[in-house]
């Protein structure tokens, strides 16, 4: 699948911002004044700015708000709505934070919860999708998550469960691979069975359909780069959970600061290979394996 | 509205027959052709005369080679388009029901004035079936010609798709899947119609017929034992000498 940096952006920062979110309305990162006026606005920052980042991929983005209307069957749906509502929840509990309205903390339970659902969401809209089989796995829920609570925790400077969470990412991010790797064997489309010409021999690609390109080439029969898959898994794995893990220990906020910074490195390589390393069967068609 | 249907009156439908399918790509002109004008926003061309020409096309053929385990190889050209499945899954991903299922007759058409181009559906597809326009940013996808075939200012010989209308070999037909007793349907059962991808669970309506056995050599002739012919003379003493060794 095409990695456009649009959908790159808005799934690392609004999961990061959410994971954040979570952990400051849960009580995990006690704030108050001017601090707690900071720290959620850097939350609702990232989270906004993930979200936003998300319409740059669409092709008529003034009609954006009619994507609340199928919350029935669509999870992109169900996903705008999560995450509207979530922001809304957990507004109360931020002026509550900042201006010191003391409002019970429940609140902000509530809202922790409705940030991993939102972030559920968003892993379901590529995790439904049984034509990219690598995608099509409980692995995507899981990373997704694991994403956001560490990200939230790094940058919540939680010592204990920072580090914590980065093992968890850690071996997300490589069950993730692992299973990945033999997903589109395990689904069992190849060239014979898109085309049913399995029935009478071995099929392979005589001539293609056209000489140019088309958006099904571009969008989703994306191969550049695939050969540094290697070099990024392993980036992925160090930036994005074993430095962290580390680098939060040292003492004060640039520890934190510099944490976050490399985790979010590694968490940028980690999608950027969550799209490019997935194949769709339409490829087959075109004598890709992806 | 995005939820698809429990049961559809009609089952519209192509069956394609790639016994007969040349490869000629005249369906392709001929969608491109009616669909420029009809239905929603014309199907726009990006750089069409230039070095790098591309396009938004409702319908591709390829060519692939079969290799038989005990035949020679053979040509298949393949017409690829939307099946219209009964269980579509580019409809039930699609946040702002732009993409529907109609209930009448089973067409997944999308609203272009809902549409966001989000680009969802077109990954939910595995068949290929959707190409979003890249001039208007909406999705395109084969209608059925629901502007032709249920047309009545056209004459009845045109109320079917462009595709079939102008196929010149006749591999391709149109009609009601659902109806057992429908030329369409007899011709799946009698020539085995096959779905696509039946293990993305997308129950497509299309049909696909396969290439009838071809004659082998061996039985291409009924001179064929006659043309056994012994080597004699000479030449059948070189044969057999040189077969012994
Ligand atoms: S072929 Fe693709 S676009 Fe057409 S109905 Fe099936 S899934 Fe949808
Ligand atoms: S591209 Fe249009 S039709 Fe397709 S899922 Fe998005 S809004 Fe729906």
């Amino acid at each position: 699948m095409h990695p456009a940096p649009s959908v790159i952006v808005f799934t690392v920062l609004s999961g990061i911002g959410f994971g954040f979110l979570a952990f400051v309305a849960a009580g995990l990162l006690p704030v108050s004044g001017w601090g707690a006026f900071f720290v959620w606005g850097l939350g609702y920052g990232l989270a906004v700015v993930g979200l936003g980042a998300s319409t740059f991929h669409l092709g008529n983005p003034q009609r954006a708000l009619l994507a609340f209307t199928q919350w029935r069957s669509s999870w992109l749906s169900r996903e705008a709505w999560a995450s509207v509502v979530t922001l809304l929840v957990l507004a109360p509990m931020a002026l509550s934070d900042w201006l010191g309205l003391g409002l019970p903390r429940g609140i902000g339970w509530l809202g922790a919860g409705l940030c991993l659902l939102t972030v559920a969401a968003t892993s379901m809209i590529y995790a439904q999708i049984r034509a990219v089989p690598r995608w099509n796995l409980w692995t995507t829920p899981l990373l997704f998550l694991a994403f956001a609570l560490t990200g939230g925790a790094l940058l919540a400077g939680r010592e204990v469960l920072a580090p914590l969470l980065c093992l968890g990412l850690a071996a997300a991010l490589i069950t993730t691979f692992l299973l990945g790797d033999q997903q589109f064997v395990r689904r069992g489309a190849n060239l014979g069975t898109a085309t049913g010409l399995d029935r009478i021999g071995a099929a392979s690609v005589f001539e293609l359909p056209h000489t140019g390109g088309n958006y099904l080439m571009h969008e989703m029969i994306h191969v550049v780069g695939r050969k540094h898959a290697m070099k990024l898994r392993v980036i992925a794995v160090i930036c994005g959970a074993v430095l962290p893990a580390a680098l939060v220990l040292l003492p004060g906020h640039l520890g934190i600061a510099f944490a976050v910074l490399v985790h979010l490195a590694g968490a940028f390589a980690a999608r950027w290979l969550f799209f490019a390393e997935a194949e769709h069967v339409v490829g087959l068609y075109y004598g890709a394996r992806g | 509205m995005t939820m698809l249907p429990a049961t559809t009156e009609k089952k519209l439908g192509l069956v394609i027959d790639l016994d007969t399918c040349v490869g000629c790509h005249a369906c392709v002109t001929a969608c491109k052709g009616w669909n420029d004008q009809g239905y929603g926003v014309p199907l726009s061309d990006q750089n069409p005369y230039g070095a790098d020409p591309s396009g938004t096309f409702l319908n591709r053929v390829h060519s692939y080679q079969v290799q038989p385990v005990d035949a020679a190889p053979q040509t298949i050209n393949f017409p690829r388009s939307c099946l219209h499945c009964d269980d579509a899954p580019c409809v039930t991903v699609c946040p702002t029901g732009a993409s529907y299922k109609r209930a009448e007759d089973g067409i997944v058409l999308v609203n272009e004035d809902a549409c966001i181009g989000c680009g969802l559906c077109a990954w939910a597809c595995p068949y290929g079936a959707r190409e979003m326009d890249a001039a208007a940013g909406v999705m395109k996808k084969c209608t059925l010609c629901v502007d032709r075939i249920y047309n009545e200012n056209l004459p009845e010989e045109d109320r079917e798709p462009a595709c079939v209308r102008t196929c010149p070999t006749g591999a391709r037909h149109f009609g009601d899947l659902n109806d057992a007793e429908s030329a369409v349907s007899r011709l799946v059962a009698a020539r085995g119609g096959y779905d696509l991808m039946p293990e993305m669970g997308t129950r497509p309506t299309n049909k696909y017929l396969p290439p009838r056995k071809k004659d082998r050599p061996d039985q291409a002739s009924l001179l064929a034992p006659l043309l056994d012919i012994k080597a004699t003379g000479f030449a059948g003493w070189l044969d057999r000498m040189l077969g012994k060794i």
